[in-house]
């Protein structure tokens, strides 16, 4: 057998995947400026991307918000630098942490759960009974998604940032003995407006990436429950990457604008 | 290749039964009508004109004319019964407490009671789920019927209550209907006329009370249930 063979049939797999993503992403948001919208539906997806994703996304920010502000002692205090530590935290949780890790939580929740529905609904032909009740599957299924990925993520990062710094503010405070009104202080002063937006712009991309992701998987999932299967663990996967893959493309742009 | 030159014509108020074995093609010449797949060449005429390649409005003004019962219902988890049902009326923008009430007397028309309609599709048996799925075919009052498997999976007793229901259903509506199946006792039962596909192509095509003295070897196989017979089935060793 040809040695290269292997390599092309990956190379063309690989490239043929990301065809099929890229004109199902384009087909997706092309149906997101074209009636009909389905708002109770997606009210109910806003409901489970952002409501129920709180206790997690919350608890997630809290602790990586405390952990921070530990490390970072840790490391400043090497060089008598204990005093940036509510600068680190602040501006770690904003511009880096609080999107990212709420995206990849969001991801394992939602990511999984919007491919083995739409999965499951392909594999039973609910999809195809879609289409005989002349409604458009990506107009029904997928747009909602990413209006309520888009849409939700940037309000849970936000409320990921201000949890995020709180836990920061309690280890500060209870564990290593600032005064709490000058930790308040350092962490406003060095907080500007572009340090949350960046944030929820990079929160608002990974919104897109997780209901993409998702619905593309689950939409085009085959065999029963092991295709189901097999969608989820692909959703979950390939939009982590995603996520983290975006997030170094939009640091390195706001990066640009920064200085 | 699935479907290779099959030709069939179905006139309007017939009730046609396509039987054939397993995986010789009968669902995807369903969904080549339906739109859900685009066949290579060749034309499907619903009403004189050419569905093949529709898109957008076009594609829903002709599905507008179809209900469809699939073989497993394929009814949506996420909607009570009733939502089931009235989908498509929901999707009209009809108000809801009007498509409740004629989801409520769609499901009286298939034996079931009120009391269902804000279950989840879950809660139901399988012969319940079968008459949601027919409630919400004729919900609209089509003009086309498709039936896919109508009684697979069924009891034989569920299957003729199914196979009554098609028929009284089809006949209040005034529909025309193109139902698939293997299973003969419901193809004597809801069809006018059966035709049999095999090899992708339709070998035999007559009334329903003549499929049993057709002359043919292979139409003749498939009705008595032989192994014996020029239909061979692919079976891996």
């Amino acid at each position: 057998m040809n040695p290269l063979q292997p390599i092309g049939h990956v190379t063309l797999g690989f490239l043929a995947t990301i065809g099929r993503i890229t004109m199902f992403s384009g087909i997706s948001l092309s149906h997101l400026f074209r009636p009909p919208y389905y708002p109770r539906i997606v009210i109910r997806q806003m409901i489970e991307i952002g409501y129920f994703s709180l206790p997690v996304v919350g608890l997630t920010a809290i602790f990586t918000g405390m952990v921070l502000a530990l490390q970072s002692y840790t490391g400043f205090a090497r060089f008598s630098a204990e005093g940036a530590v509510a600068n680190v935290v602040v501006l770690s949780i904003t511009r880096e942490l609080a999107p990212v890790l709420a995206g990849l939580m969001v991801t394992g929740r939602i990511g999984a759960s919007m491919a083995a529905e739409i999965g499951t609904m392909r594999v039973t032909e609910q999809v195809d009974a879609l289409t005989t009740l002349s409604t458009n599957p990506f107009k029904y299924l997928v747009v909602p998604r990413i209006i309520a990925g888009v849409t939700m993520l940037p309000i849970l990062v936000f409320i990921a940032d201000i949890i995020g710094v709180l836990g920061g503010y309690l280890v500060g405070i209870y564990e290593l003995g600032f005064n709490p009104a000058n930790y308040l202080q350092n962490t406003w002063d060095f907080l500007e407006s572009f340090d949350v937006v960046s944030g929820l712009i990079k929160a608002a991309v990974f919104g897109l990436i997780i209901a993409l992701m998702g619905c593309y998987h689950g939409y085009y999932s085959r065999g029963g429950a092991q295709g189901v299967g097999q969608a989820t663990t692909y959703a979950v996967v390939s939009a982590s990457i995603l996520i983290l893959c975006f997030n170094f493309i939009l640091t390195a742009a706001f990066f640009t604008v920064d200085v | 290749m699935v479907l290779d030159g099959l030709d069939l014509d179905i006139g309007t108020g017939e009730s046609m039964v396509v039987i054939g074995g397993s995986g010789v093609g009968k669902s995807v010449m369903l969904k080549c009508i339906l739109g859900i797949l685009t066949p290579d060449s060749g034309t499907i005429e619903i009403d004189g004109e050419n569905v093949v390649g529709l898109t957008g409005s076009d594609h829903d003004r002709v599905n507008a004319k179809i209900g469809m019962l699939f073989q497993g219902a394929a009814l949506f988890d996420s909607l009570p019964v009733w939502e089931n049902v009235a989908f498509r009326l929901l999707g009209e923008g009809m108000n809801r407490k009007q498509a409740k009430e004629i989801a409520v007397a769609k499901l009286a028309q298939v034996g079931l009671r009120p009391n269902i309609c804000d279950l989840a599709p879950a809660d139901l048996s399988g012969g319940m789920k079968k008459r949601v799925g027919l409630a919400r075919a004729i919900a609209t009052d089509p003009e086309i019927i498709f039936f896919d498997e109508p009684t697979t999976g069924l009891d034989p007793i569920m299957s003729d209550v199914i196979n009554n229901l098609i028929v009284s259903c089809v006949r209040e509506v005034g529909a025309t209907a193109l139902s698939i199946t293997h299973d003969m006792a419901s193809a004597r039962k809801i069809g006018d006329r059966i035709a049999m596909i095999y090899n992708g192509k339709i070998i035999w095509n007559g009334p329903a009370n003549a499929v049993d003295k057709t002359g043919n070897d292979y139409v003749d196989q498939f009705v008595s249930g032989r192994t014996d017979g020029p239909i061979r089935m692919a079976v891996r060793a």
